[in-house]
């Protein structure tokens, strides 16, 4: 008998399941994804990056910056804390509220709390025990919120407030998650280091900037220029150890410009129904996360 | 069921018919296969170099970290490792089926096609037009170019198989067809969605990682496999152990090697990963059945066969099929609790996989298959073994010193107490051992081009040299009268 056909069906069915796993279903689930909407403001995310950040996206890639840093907040899950924001006028009940909403206070300190708000009252609790704490404040005549804090080591060490999540990056093209951290990861590097002048400078110097850096100096980026009758006001500014020879400065390329620009959109701020959070503070204004989405203290709306 | 499939490949065929078919082909994909492993081993030791020396060649601009490592994988995989795959796949349709290479031209056309092809897709990765998708780096217009090589090679092996004069299919047969078959359907699949009309937002990564995937879970295992159960049994002189083991590792590695490549840490719906996790693990069962079936044909003669190089190679493969997978899915399970994604344990798996097993396997067969082509032997059998001890040994020194340090690796990238830079730091005693094993690897594949080269001018210097002598005895001739 002849298998020559056996062995082709085999192989085009087995390719099509996992095309229809992998590659079809995920267009019809990721790929049609549209702007979602923030928690709370209602606001459209994600914005397209500005132009000039669009540009940087291709000198990342063209760069390959993904091989060394990835674009993935890992998160291991979401705590509630409760938030005392008012007293009220009814100390007395309140102080009684707290020490039920929390045994382990004694009345000393719940006054002392009481004297400091807003204070955290119980932080990583479930969602259950955070709303009945919160309960309890507010029948007290106090005002308590409830927070959505996602944890993991990832936001531990700041480099994001939530986990990523597709739509994080609906307007990339290449869209480049990164599959390692031989530098730490950059999905929001432009929250954590908004400083356009520190990403210069870290391109042009990387172990000025970070000592022990293993990021290799992208110099190439830079012109090494003879200052005319005006200095440029690109120039970087330097320290003095690595000053250019005196009549010369070190102007960044468009590139590194561009590169920077796509660096300061890396932001992923809005707190979304799929990843919900609440922001701690007042998100400055940027192009990636309108200003008002993540300035409400208001409490998130929970997503069950 | 008809009688069964020969168990061991078939051995009496008129060999110089079939050989002479598929010498001119074969040497030039094997020879430029040579090259294209030399030029990656190149860029992987100035990409290694890097992480020790942050300075070095950081002035020019192609030779960035993030162009020299697509550079490397591209030519490694695209320069060596397929196209070594296409020499051996047509050695197989040409040995198994006992008819000659139909349509040589084809082949020497399309191998042309795809060396170009490759070699404009690593010059644009150096001059910043890498595509962005790993594995994928080459910019879309050189692409274009190698699927079309491909095709042209692809053709000739169909038509090698469809007059094939032994109809039963032995096992490599199911293996190296399903493989032709399927790198086109992934590599176009791929191309069209992500750089022709690319496809929005994160599905483009999902799309990617299913083309990884595919490749090294699904098109590696089934070259690969062919040659296993291909020349294991030809070089000990024993039977396949069982021909129904083989088929059913074929049946495992294409139902779902090509589910295993979505990371748990993907911006995806979960169950996504969830799934390339479950499938990683049930891969465990074909890394099982080869071992068994290889154990088993094998008998515990190993110790026996040890002198035989091309043997050495292929055995040290299986290991590395079998590792690979069984490393792979135990690292996606302990992923979800323990994260060990984005430490060096990523890269070391995928050369595991590539090298470890695929290229191994490769130098076996090509070690294995030439002499028979050529009908002449290596120049140098000890150029041949040093190769093997230096590929061992290089291999080991790359891939085990990232994998250990990456158990260093995680805990503290997971502790967010431990600053990145420290993180950073612990790895760079196991990164510069690595660079040892690269190195060794580089010198390895220069002794490999120059084994190829050795035997192809062993058989060639003969023909030319009474070429010559027929084409000048006249001249010669008529300086003695005068």
């Amino acid at each position: 008998m002849n298998f020559g056909p056996l062995v082709f069906l085999a192989a085009f069915f087995a390719v099509a399941g996992s095309w229809c796993g992998f590659v079809l279903a995920p267009q019809l689930q990721v790929g049609h994804l549209q702007q979602d909407k923030v928690v709370g403001t209602g606001n459209p995310y994600p914005l397209a990056r500005p132009g000039l950040a669009q540009q940087g996206l291709q000198v990342y890639r063209a760069n390959g910056c993904a091989s060394c840093h990835s674009q993935q907040i890992r998160q291991t899950g979401t705590v509630c804390d409760v938030l005392l924001t008012d007293a009220g006028t009814n100390h007395a009940a309140l102080i009684a509220g707290l020490l039920q909403a929390k045994p382990s206070l004694t009345e000393s300190d719940a006054k002392a709390l009481v004297a400091k708000l807003p204070q955290p009252i119980v932080q990583g609790q479930t969602k259950e025990q955070a709303d009945a704490a919160a309960k309890v404040l507010n029948a007290a005549g106090g005002k308590a919120l409830v927070w959505i804090a996602p944890v993991g080591p990832d936001i531990a060490r700041g480099w994001g407030q939530r986990r990523t999540v597709a739509e994080d990056f609906l307007y990339d093209y290449p869209v480049m998650p990164g599959s390692q951290r031989v530098g730490p990861d950059l999905a929001n590097v432009g929250m954590r280091l908004p400083d356009a002048n520190w990403h210069l400078l870290h391109l042009y110097a990387p172990q000025h900037a970070a000592k022990g850096s293993t990021m290799p100096p992208y110099r190439y980026l830079f012109d090494k220029r003879k200052i005319d009758a005006v200095a440029s006001p690109d120039a970087l500014v330097m320290p003095t150890d690595l000053m250019p020879p005196p009549g010369y400065e070190i102007v960044p390329k468009g590139e590194a410009k561009a590169l920077v620009a796509y660096l300061l959109s890396l932001r992923a701020d809005a707190p979304l129904f799929v990843s919900p959070f609440t922001a701690a503070t007042p998100a400055p204004e940027s192009t990636n996360a309108p200003a008002s989405t993540a300035t409400t203290n208001a409490p998130a709306t929970n997503p069950k | 069921m008809p009688a069964p499939a020969p168990t061991s490949a078939p051995l009496a065929a008129p060999a110089s018919d079939l050989a002479v078919s598929l010498r001119v082909p074969l040497l030039i994909l094997f020879v430029s296969a040579g090259i294209w492993v030399v030029i990656a081993s190149a860029f992987g030791l100035i990409a290694s170099i890097k992480f020790h020396q942050p300075n070095f060649l950081a002035d020019s601009l192609s030779l960035t970290y993030g162009r020299v490592r697509p550079a490397f994988l591209g030519s490694m995989l695209y320069g060596f490792c397929i196209q070594a795959a296409l020499g051996v796949s047509l050695w197989l349709f040409v040995r198994l089926g006992r008819a000659p290479l139909a349509q040589p031209w084809l082949v020497i056309v399309g191998a042309k096609l795809w060396n170009l092809g490759v070699t404009i897709g690593v010059l644009g990765i150096l001059i910043g037009q890498q595509s962005g998708f790993e594995y994928l780096d080459v910019p879309g217009y050189a692409a274009w170019i190698m699927m079309l090589g491909y095709l042209l090679v692809g053709v000739a092996a169909v038509l090698t198989f469809h007059r094939r004069i032994e109809r039963n299919l032995y096992v490599s047969h199911w293996f190296v067809l399903a493989a032709l078959f399927w790198f086109p359907w992934i590599f176009s699949t791929a191309e069209l969605l992500l750089i022709k009309y690319p496809v929005r937002g994160m599905a483009q990564a999902a799309i990617a990682w299913w083309y990884v995937a595919n490749l090294k879970g699904t098109f590696f295992p089934l070259a690969g496999l062919a040659c296993v159960f291909y020349f294991i049994p030809k070089l000990t002189s024993h039977e396949l152990h069982s021909r129904h083991l083989a088929l059913f590792a074929f049946w495992m590695v294409i139902l779902f090697g090509g589910w295993c490549g979505v990371p748990n840490s993907a911006p995806l719906p979960a169950w996504m990963p969830t799934l390339s996790t479950v499938m990683s693990v049930l891969m465990i069962l074909a890394a099982v059945t080869v071992a068994l079936n290889v154990h088993g044909t094998v008998d515990g003669r190993w110790s026996k066969l040890g002198a035989n190089a091309p043997l050495r190679f292929l055995r040290v493969g299986v290991c590395g099929f079998i590792l690979a997978i069984i490393l792979s899915a135990v690292s996606t399970v302990v992923d979800a609790s323990h994260p060990v994604a984005f430490t060096w344990l990523t890269p070391a798996l995928a050369q595991l996989n590539y090298y470890g097993f695929f290229a191994m396997v490769m130098f076996g067969a090509i070690y294995s298959l030439l002499p028979r082509l050529l009908g002449v032997g290596f120049p140098s059998p000890k150029l041949v073994r040093a190769h093997f001890w230096l590929a061992l040994l290089g291999l080991l020194l790359a891939v085990a010193p990232l994998g250990i340090g990456a158990l260093f690796e995680a805990p503290a990238l997971n502790n967010p107490n431990v600053p990145f830079l420290q993180v950073v730091k612990g790895t760079l005693l196991f990164l510069r051992v690595s660079t040892l094993g690269d190195l060794l690897l580089g010198v390895g594949h220069l002794l490999f081009c120059a084994n190829i080269v050795g035997i192809a001018l062993r058989f060639f210097r003969p023909r030319v040299v009474s070429a010559y002598d027929t084409a000048t005895a006249d001249l010669f001739a008529a300086e003695g009268c005068s």
